[in-house]
């Protein structure tokens, strides 16, 4: 059977994760996580509530601190590495809970990523294109935005920095129907420019709008894996998987 | 000198005491004024640097009037030592206090990141008494002087009244250092990373922002913005080992009526809280030292959060 966890595209991978064990305190979180994404995949990481798939974008970016095996992002090995030498490498989280700074303005927001990448980020004119609510709201504070907007606006502030692997943590989360639409679309504008994208998902039927592939998790590690192309024949075993 | 009342008559007891209140002349009120300014001038830059650095690094420094009679003891070994005097002191004893606090946050303070408050408070508090009892067994505990500098020697004649130019100085320079900093904080792009480290750290190193480093420099400014405070008094107040002790209980009361969080909180209320102390000390001189705490008493039972801070 074709391992699914691995791509199909040519070249080296963005992201290549072996082994990935990962501690909060005492909790043992994630038991050995396998997998790697291509340059300009999108792959979706499905599961329960608990599976891991937060704790895994996390361990990613280094913000957990008790982790161990083998992370490569971009070619690097980071598996010790601190958050912020992690990020300069090139890979940007957009978190859960969006982390819209409150005591900064929508402007201060956008703007206060680092570019870590000069040149390789999308301009300012292109990204305020993307995200044209935005634009109207760069006065107003952070706090005051619409979870639609406060979405938006997490997404926004990462294309600013160059960074060109993206990991989106259940972007659809909490969302009118609507809104997530515009924001799958804005999704497949990125992957047209390129972008790699890492995505947490709930709501697969979001992510089988944008996905290539797809990876299931289940207590810390990857369970199942399938391309897009074969989520209707998946779907009872995705069902038994999730629970829905 | 031109009364403030008429002379009142009768014997009363009131009356005698009314008549004693009445003889203040507005010379008294505007030297009582300025010097309530003038404490109060010591608080706000204090206790901005207090509320900078618990905003960043969740601790209250207890060391920080430490860090105050650091800055007073730079600048009299400044002057003493290499001849360098006050325009000097103004600029390096901030600097060298700021060095030190660099290192004390790299040491000590790093290492309690995270855990309970209480070990904060414990290990700044500490650091504190160590400080002190190092500068006190080596210059002991008298006051040292620390001349006004020749430039702003003499008095201001206002024409209705006659100040000292040197706390008057005092008071516009803190005034302004406040203000540029509140400026800084609010309106720059170091500002806005420094308010968004202080609400979510983790967040902002995964940005790729060496957080860590700006703790340290957060620290290290905190505590700067203190040996300026130190400098200023030192003139004023005498330089001398407990210094730093006998004036942080207050400018704690102000971090609490102004708000933990609240930069501007901690500045108005500074210069609030020591306008108001100086104008008990000329109306009821018995409260001038507990006034302060009571208004913190009131302001914890009405507004725990303090006047300028969020409520929880």
């Amino acid at each position: 059977m074709l391992d699914m966890t691995r791509g199909e595209t040519p070249g080296p991978s963005h992201l290549a994760v072996s082994g990935l064990q990962a501690w909060y305190g005492e909790s043992h979180i994630l038991h050995g996580v396998d997998f790697d994404v291509r340059p300009g995949e999108l792959v979706t990481l499905l599961g329960r509530n608990g599976a891991g798939k937060t704790t895994t974008l996390k361990s990613i970016i280094g913000l957990v601190r008790k982790r161990a095996g083998s992370v490569k992002v971009l070619g690097a090995q980071t598996i010790s590495l601190a958050p912020e030498r992690i990020a300069r490498l090139g890979v940007a989280l957009c978190p859960e809970e969006r982390g819209i700074f409150a005591s900064l303005t929508v402007k201060e927001n956008l703007f206060l990523p680092p570019v870590v990448a000069p040149g390789k980020g999308l301009a300012i004119e292109r990204i305020l294109t993307l995200f044209p609510n935005l634009a109207e709201r760069m006065g107003s504070g952070g706090s005051k935005l619409s979870g639609g907007e406060q979405q938006m606006l997490a997404i926004a502030r990462i294309l600013r920095t160059g960074a060109r692997f993206l990991m989106l943590d259940e972007p659809s989360e909490g969302l009118a129907p609507v809104i997530i639409q515009q924001i799958g679309a804005t999704i497949r504008e990125l992957k047209k420019e390129g972008f790699t994208i890492l995505m947490v998902e709930q709501n697969f039927r979001f992510a089988a709008s944008i996905a290539d592939r797809f990876l299931v998790m289940e207590h810390g590690k990857i369970i199942d894996g399938f391309a897009a192309a074969d989520l209707e024949a998946n779907m009872d075993k995705l069902h038994d998987y999730l629970g829905v | 000198m031109r009364p403030l009342y008429p002379r009142a008559r009768g014997d009363d007891e009131s009356l005698l005491a009314m008549n004693a209140l009445a003889h203040i002349t507005t010379q008294q009120l505007g030297q009582q004024l300025l010097i309530g300014l003038i404490n109060g001038a010591f608080y706000a830059l204090l206790s901005l640097g207090l509320a900078v650095i618990f905003g960043m690094l969740s601790i209250v420094n207890f060391a920080h009037g430490a860090f105050f009679m650091v800055g007073a003891f730079c600048a009299v070994f400044m002057l003493k030592v290499l001849g360098l005097g006050y325009w000097w002191a103004l600029v390096f004893a901030p600097l060298a206090v700021g060095l030190l606090g660099a290192v004390t946050e790299r040491l000590f303070i790093r290492h309690i990141a995270g855990l309970d408050v209480l070990y904060g408070l414990l290990l700044t508090f500490g650091l504190a008494l160590v400080m002190q009892g190092v500068f006190q067994s080596q210059f002991g505990s008298s006051a040292m002087s620390y001349p006004v500098p020749p430039a702003l020697q003499g008095p201001l004649n206002l024409g209705f009244m006659i100040l000292p130019i040197y706390r008057v100085w005092v008071v516009v320079f803190s005034a302004v250092v406040c203000l540029l900093v509140w400026l800084a904080i609010e309106r720059t792009k170091i500002g806005a990373l420094l308010r968004a480290a202080t609400e979510n750290p983790s967040l902002v190193r995964a940005f790729g922002v060496d957080v860590p480093s700006m703790i340290t420099l957060t620290y290290a400014f905190g505590v700067a913005l203190a040996a300026l405070a130190g400098v200023l008094a030192a003139p004023i107040l005498g330089v001398q080992p407990q210094m730093g002790a006998n004036i942080i209980a207050v400018v704690f009361a102000v971090v609490v009526v102004g708000g933990m969080g609240s930069i501007l909180g901690s500045v108005i209320t500074g210069f609030t809280l020591g306008l108001l102390e100086g104008l008990t000390k000329v109306f009821y001189p018995e409260a001038s030292n507990i006034v302060v705490f009571v208004i913190m008493a009131v302001v914890l039972l009405v507004r725990p959060a303090g006047l300028f801070g969020r409520a929880a």
